[in-house]
This record gives structure tokens, sequence and C-alpha cells, in this order.
């Protein structure tokens, strides 16, 4: 027994081509899930192998990675990958989104506007959109297929039925160039704005459940609603108590064991370069206008 | 909506057979159904009633024989030479099929307002108060409380159930629907109501149909012409009342005589 | 002042220090050797090799020892490993009619060719723990006979001359890979028995108990069970002959079940299949009754029961899948925690509003009464 050699970015370059062909028709076809051979790779599944196997496959020497995970460099999952390329692959990596080529993510997309140079790679769990709607493969594929929709809205129907709204909060499903219903991957609806018209090729790998999809650059994604009840992106009513930011998908951290909290930014990079810039909290009142105890405070939605 | 065209047929069987194996499963039905016009389909249990339905809903292919349907621009199409995407879009749009079990037809975690929107939505509706008020209608039109519109079928009673089932296939405003033993399954009183608001929808849209029972006295009050099968074959058919008051052939006589107590 | 988490990766590398310092426990115990697992914890080197789909002792044998006893973990490496191999291509397909047997039992027939067989078996010991073992000590040699070269036929072959059994179908030209292609549906025998094979022992366990059980009864017989040694092949295309690449450990079953039949199909007995490596008794009848049930649909039996459903038991048989999207619900989901809090506390305070709103309403009713 000897120690395995890996080959640059861990994949043999016959698996990389099989992954690339799969990419190169999720690009032909966008939305659209394509079946792949996806392999096992040394992380579990579920812990990003589908945006591993994705990220290896388009990796080159000279590229820059990042790896995020829930919008921060620094949570355990993205130090674990991070490492895991730059151990095979040797590449300089970086917590900068501008300086990125390739970005890694999971449940989140950078509050930094991306650019034509970059590509953006989300690790998927579930890639079916209709599934908690309609659990057999076979069923879904041929709606898919046909443009059988009228089941997703009849979920959203049933919220705002139920709710007054709608009451998904990630994983809000979106069509894309006005044919096939997606899932994003389980970022916060805030975010689903930012698929739309992107610059950056984004793409999508579910490891476990063999499926590439992609959104090639500047694609109309929409985020599914009704006339009468439009797609709202929603975030806490607050500013970031580091860095002041407004604009930004806010992280709730619990300070003391008395329930105190605060709002920061969940995309560190986001937060230390607004910070780097001299930007900082805007006052010392808190920036929660509920206060910090919070039972049965109501955020509103931003306009 | 187009303008009724009573002189073409709506849907042209020919020849349809169907084997299982080498089973006969049906053999050889062939008729015309015109716009607004009710045909019952009666016979015993294995008499072939309920292969003939799934064959002219396109649930399962012939072994042999075609059925044309007139589209709704005129034009006149072979079910199974169409796409299959065109077969569906057809299912959920022009035509309806109600099932004797309404949990075949419901999506039973559903809201009934949900049930009745689907189809809406499929074609592309996209007013929530629109739907909503479409479905209230629809649930009036079907005597469901409006107050029960967010309630799940779980909720309600076989008959609502049923009702709901009708308000859920009718709202795209089909042409032509299927009912599979509608009133099966439901006491006598839950039947008469039924089969009367039934008739009366059916009358007022002038929606063809073509319902499969095993119950005479479902096929009198609803169809114009009957069809009665055995053994896989259509043995009689005509107008429902001349066939049912004056049977020919002996085994029709038997399944008359044999209601008549009733 | 709150600062961003740091230090992630700090944390991680301490944690798999710490990892490797529990899996040797304490140094004055002495280290387990690979021998030691391969010959003395052989069932699950057996299993380990069967779910992860690799025929490599030594290696499972280092699995189970890295993963510290926890067979899951340890078929995951071994599959992570295998991913990294290259292929040259499929084996010619094993002959188990020529099997070197070490054990071979029948259910179906008292005596037959061959005769029963019992060989190294758990079957018909008492369960009592021996506490002689504890101590360990000499174990006496075993009683043996001299072997001879026999091939004993199974039991289905046996039958099938008699028409009373249905003929195996015959070997698809191009058998599928489910490792180089994903799994689409509906999945033809060979990437069935193939997901079959690489699935969780208790997984099939308990969907073959359940087909017992009646959630799709498919009335069993253990035709046969045979364990031993086959030799297997590779066809070399640059020497255009099949090379022997050594012997294999392989446990088979063969499930005999009835069939009424149909219209086209005349009543008679049809096979379950089950195959897995090393002795892996209860996987391999697991197996061929998971197989049995999944043929239901093709047989026109009634089907609706877990174990027939093949999307729902071939979705999830795999625990190497399994394992890792139920342990991936310990990663951050804060992101996804977070939007549906914000959304729960409006749902609620919309709640409390409505209710608010009425307690006022019913208090002015109950007011008006009082009035009145």
């Amino acid at each position: 027994m000897t120690a395995p050699a890996y080959n640059f970015a861990y994949l043999d370059e016959q698996t990389k081509r099989m992954i690339r062909r799969a990419i190169l028709k999720a690009i032909a076809i966008p939305g659209y899930q394509v079946p792949f051979a996806s392999r096992e790779m040394p992380m579990p599944y579920g812990w990003g192998t589908g945006g591993v196997q994705v990220t290896a496959s388009i990796l080159g020497p000279d590229d820059t990675l990042k790896v995020i995970d829930q919008g921060s460099d620094d949570t355990t999952n993205a130090v674990s990958i991070r490492k895991f390329f730059t151990k095979t692959a040797n590449v300089r990596t970086t917590t900068a989104t501008i300086e990125a080529t390739v970005i890694q993510t999971r449940h989140r997309v950078p509050e930094t506007p991306l650019s034509e140079e970059q590509v953006l790679v989300y690790q998927v769990p579930i890639p079916e959109p209709l599934r908690f709607l309609e659990p057999r493969e076979t069923e879904t594929r041929r709606m898919h297929a046909l443009s059988e929709y009228g089941l997703m809205h009849v979920k959203l129907y049933e919220d705002i039925a139920r709710h007054g709204h709608i009451a998904t909060a990630y994983a809000y499903p979106v069509q894309v160039d006005d044919r096939y219903v997606m899932d994003p991957s389980p970022i916060p609806k805030f975010d689903n704005p930012k698929l739309d018209d992107c610059p950056a090729l984004q793409l999508f790998g579910a490891g476990r459940e063999k499926r590439i999809y992609a959104i090639p650059p500047y694609t109309r994604v929409v985020s599914l609603d009704f006339e009468d009840h439009p797609f709202e992106a929603y975030r806490h009513d607050a500013a970031c108590e580091l860095c002041g930011a407004s604009d930004s998908f806010l992280d709730e951290v619990i300070t003391d064991d008395d329930g105190n909290r605060m709002f920061v930014c969940s995309d560190t990079d986001y937060c230390e370069q607004r910070r780097a810039l001299g930007h900082g909290p805007y006052n010392a009142a808190p920036a929660d206008p509920q206060g910090s105890s919070h039972t049965g405070a109501s955020p509103t939605e931003p306009a | 909506m187009t303008t009724p065209d009573t002189d073409t047929p709506l849907l042209i069987a020919k020849g349809l057979t169907k084997y299982y194996g080498r089973q006969l499963g049906c053999r050889d039905a062939s008729f015309e159904l015109y716009e607004g016009e009710v045909m019952a389909v009666v016979g015993e249990s294995g008499s072939g009633k309920s292969t003939l339905l799934q064959l002219l809903s396109t649930q399962i292919e012939p072994s042999s024989g075609s059925v044309t349907y007139r589209m709704r621009d005129g034009s006149l199409a072979d079910l199974w030479r169409m796409s299959e995407p065109a077969r569906r879009f057809l299912l959920r749009t022009d035509w309806g099929y109600v099932h004797q079990d309404p949990q075949l037809g419901l999506r039973m975690g559903v809201s009934a307002g949900g049930n009745v929107g689907e189809r809406l939505m499929a074609v592309g509706a996209r007013n929530y108060q629109d739907i909503r008020a479409t479905a209230t209608d629809w649930l009036g039109r079907v005597e469901i409380p409006h107050d029960r519109i967010d309630d799940t079928p779980r909720s309600y009673s076989g008959g609502m159930r049923q009702r709901l089932q009708i308000a859920r296939n009718l709202v795209t405003a089909p042409r032509l629907i299927f009912m599979d033993e509608p009133t099966g399954g439901l006491d006598v009183s839950v039947q008469a109501r039924l089969l009367d608001l039934l008739r009366r929808i059916v009358a007022e849209m002038r929606i063809a149909a073509i319902v499969v029972t095993h119950d005479l006295a479902v096929a009198r009050l609803l169809s114009n012409r009957i069809m009665v099968m055995k053994g896989g074959e259509v043995i009689e058919a005509g107008l429902t009342d001349q066939v049912l008051d004056d049977p020919h052939q002996p085994y029709t006589q038997l399944l008359v005589s044999s209601i008549l107590p009733a | 002042m709150y600062v961003a988490v740091k230090g992630g990766e700090r944390a991680i590398e301490n944690a798999h220090a710490l990892l490797a310092d529990v899996r040797r426990g304490d140094r004055a115990v002495p280290e387990l050797t690979l021998d030691q697992i391969g010959h003395q914890l052989a069932l699950g080197v057996d299993r380990v090799m069967c779910e992860g789909s690799l025929y490599d002792r030594e290696l499972a044998a280092l699995a189970i020892k890295q993963a510290r006893g926890d067979l899951i973990e340890a078929i995951f490496l071994l599959r992570a490993y295998r991913t990294t191999l290259p292929r040259f291509g499929a084996s010619v397909p094993i002959e188990t009619g020529d099997m070197d047997i070490r054990r071979r039992v029948s259910a179906t027939f008292k005596d037959l060719p061959g005769g029963q067989v019992l060989g190294p078996t758990f079957d018909y010991t008492h369960r009592l723990l021996d506490h002689t073992l504890a101590e360990g000590g000499d174990v006496p040699e075993p009683a043996t006979a001299p072997g001879d070269d026999t091939k004993f036929r199974s039991v289905a072959e046996l039958l099938a001359g008699s028409g009373l059994i249905e003929n195996n179908s015959p070997a698809a030209e191009d058998v599928g890979d489910l490792t180089r292609e994903p799994l689409s549906f509906p999945a033809g025998r060979d990437l069935r028995l193939q997901n079959l094979a690489r699935g969780d022992e208790g997984f099939l366990l308990a969907l073959a108990y359940s087909t017992q059980r009646g959630y799709g009864r498919n009335h069993p017989f253990a035709g046969e069970i045979r364990y031993g040694e086959v030799e297997i092949e590779f066809f070399a295309e640059d020497a255009g002959f099949a090379v022997p690449l050594g012997a294999i450990a392989v446990t088979e079953c063969q499930m005999v079940n009835q069939f009424t039949g149909n219209a086209d199909q005349p009543p008679r007995f049809t096979r379950g299949y089950g195959l897995s490596f090393g002795q892996s008794e209860r996987k391999a009848m697991a197996m061929a009754l998971v197989d049995r049930a999944l043929r239901a649909a093709e047989l026109g039996e009634e089907t609706g029961a877990p174990a027939q459903d093949a999307e729902f038991v071939l979705s999830h048989s795999d625990n190497v899948q399994a394992t890792g999207f139920v342990e991936h619900l310990k990663l951050p989901h804060y992101v996804d925690f977070q939007a549906e809090l914000g959304l729960l506390r409006k749902l609620q305070a919309e709640f409390f509003a409505r209710g608010t709103q009425a307690d006022a309403e019913s208090q002015m009713t109950a007011l008006q009464d009082a009035a009145e």
C-alpha cells in the first residue's frame, strides 16, 4: 500500500472531462438539471461534494479561490474545503470577493457585485424545486419537460391563503430564462435578485443527487410570485453593528445568557472591507428598533 | 370560448380494442359524441366499461383503433398521434376527469381553493385575488360554503369531496368530461343531490360527458344516449329512454328488470 | 465588543489531533494490527468490502482501524479511495457453480447432489457469552474431510430443467455501472442489483423483513445459500483471452419465490438474487428478498409496499449518501435559520395582532352585554 498520488484538484482528468461536459450542457440549457456521474469524494455527501466536484473541474493553476459558508470564509466547512484545494491544487486562495476568480459558496451570494471574470459555484443539497410537492423523480422530470409548473404556484397560493403572504424564506424557487423552474439552493430570498442578469457565470452542483445546473451570465432569473403578492426580498430591519451597513443580509448573534443579541453582516468579507474603509456602527444606540429584548418583535419588509 | 359546432362530432371512437395479454378488455367500440351530449356506458363490473373510459381518456393505449378529437380551433386530432405535452395540456384544460374515489382526483393536503385554482395556475393565472374569486365562485356553484375555502378536503364529507372534485375539473370550462362512477360509494340522499347538481351544471355549460356507471338510474337521469357493454363489447346502444324503456338484448332486459324494483 | 468568529482552521486541526489521540487510546494497550482485524474481525471486514464495493481485505482492515470500528465510516473511507482508482473494465462474470464451497445450505430440499455443507456458521450456536474467550487461549483444530473438486449445481438450476422456475434473463450485452453513470428510473435489474449489493445491510434487512410481514409479501424459500471462493477473470484486449486475477470469497443467495401467473404467463417459481463479498449471509438473503420485491411490477403483481418501490428503495439504500446528508445537519444553517426566524416573527406578530383585535372586540361585546 502506497499513498495514492492525487491528480491536480483531486479528480482524474477523465472525470473532470465528464463533469465539464455536464457543465457545458447545463450552460446551454439554463436552469435544467443535468444528471452527472457524481464521484465519491473524500468529504461526506451533503457537505459540498457537488460544489467541490464542479470547482475541481473548472479550477486552473492561475485561479484564485474563495470559499464561503453562510457568507463567512471562516466557518469550519469553508475552511475545510479551502484547505482541500490548497492541498490538492495548490491554488491561491483569498477571502476578498473582488480578488477571487472562482467562489464556492454554501447558502449565500456575496454582497459585493460579481464580474464577468468570476464564476460562482453553489453547493446544492436538494436540486429539485418540485421535490417536496412530488417525491417521484420520474414525475418531476416529466413536469419539467412539459413545463407543468402549476403545482409550484399551488404551494405559493397555499402560503398566502394560510399566512397572508408567501412563507418561503430561503431556497425560494425561480424561473430561469422563462423556461425551467429552479431551486437557487438554500440561499435566503434576500439573495434571489442577485441571480438575475448577473455578469458572472453561476454553476450549481449537487453531489449526492448527482445533478449540475447553471445560470449563464446575464440571464433573466425571476422569483415566482403572484401579480398581487409580488416577491419581496427580506432582511432584518437593522444595520450591521460592526460596519453600519444597512443593505447587507444580517446574522443575529446572541451575545449573553440573557438572550441579548445584535446584528452583524453575514458576509464577513463585505463587513471587513467596509470597516477597512472607515465605516463603523452608526451610533451607540442599539440598531435594532425593537430593542434588545426581541420577543414578539416584528421586523418589517424594506421597500 | 368557441361557438358550439353541432354538425361535427366532438369525439370519434373507431374500432377501439384493448387486450391485456391474452385477455380481452374491450373490442371494436365505435361511436361519435357531439358537443353538449351526455353518453352513459353501463354494464356489470368486468364488462369493459372502465377499459373503454381509460382508452377514451388516453390513460391506456389501445391495441388497435383510434380516438379523434375536435380541438378548440376546429381541427381534428388523432389523440394517439398527438405529442405527450399536447395531450396532457388537453387533459388539464379542455377535458375533465371525475374519479369514483375523490382522493384520486383531489390533492388531499391542499386547501379547497388551491384544488380548484391549480388548473388556472397551470395555464398561467398569476393573480391571487382573481384565482381566489374564481375558486369562491366555483365552490358556490357546487354548493360548498365559502368559509370552507381554506380547509383541506380531508375535513370534507364524501359528498362534498365529490362536489369539490367536480369544481376542480370544471374551472377551466372544459368541453368534455369523463366520469367514472361519480356517485359510487355515496349515500342515496347524497347521490340524489350530486346527480341533480351534475345534471344542472352539465346542461348550463353545455359540456359533453361520458359517464361510466353500473347504476341505470344514474344513466337515466344524466344521459341522452347509452351504450350497454358485456364481455368487452358494446351490445346495445341508442337514446337512453328508448333503450331503457324498450331493451332489445336479453342482457339489457335483465339489467333493466333487475333495477325496476328499486 | 463582539468580534466575528475566527480561528476555524486552528480549531479543525486541533480537533483532528484529538481524534488521532482517542483513536489510539491508552498507549499502554497494544495497538491493533491489520492482521488482527483482518482475521479476527473478518465479518466486519467483509461488510466494509461489500458496501465499500472494493475487494481488498487489507485496505478494509485499515479503514476499520482508522474509523475506530465505525463500519459506515470505514465504508466511506474505502469508497473515497476506490473512486480515485483507474478503471480498466468489468471482469468476466464469476461462475458461482464452480465455487470452492465452504458452506452450502438449501431450505427446499432435504438432500441434493453435493449435500448440505454447514461450514463456519453462527447458526445453531447457543448465544451464551463465552467468558473463556475473554482470556483467550488455544482453540482446537477443527475436523476436516478431504476436499474434492465436485461442482455443486445450484438448486435453481436443478429446478430450471423442469420448467417449474423461470429462466434467468439472458445477460445484458451492456451492463450498466452506477459508479460511472447516474442512476435513472426506471432502473434495469443490472443497476438495481448493483445498488442493492452496495446498499446498507441494515436498510435492506428491514425492507426484506417488511416483505415477510406482509408489506409486499413474495412467498420466499431459501433455495440455496452458498459461500466460498470463486475465480475471477478479466478479459485482456491485448492478449485476446481472459486472464485470471485470483480468487475472491463471496456469499450467494438464490431465493425461490411463488408466482401465481397472469394472463400471459403460467404459474411458476421465480427468482430473487443476492450476492455479497466475503461471508455476509444476512446481507445476501435480504438483498435477494428485496430484488424479488422490486420485480413485482414486471411480474404484474400488486404493488404499493415500500420494498416494491424502486425509486424509494434505490434512492435511500446507500449508507454513505444517507449518513452524509443526515449528518450535514450539523453544518451551520444560520442563514436559513435567520431567514426563517424573521418570517416566524412576522407571522407571530400578525397572529397576535389578530388575537388582540378579536379580544378587543369580544371585550366590547361583553361591555355592551353588561350595559344592556
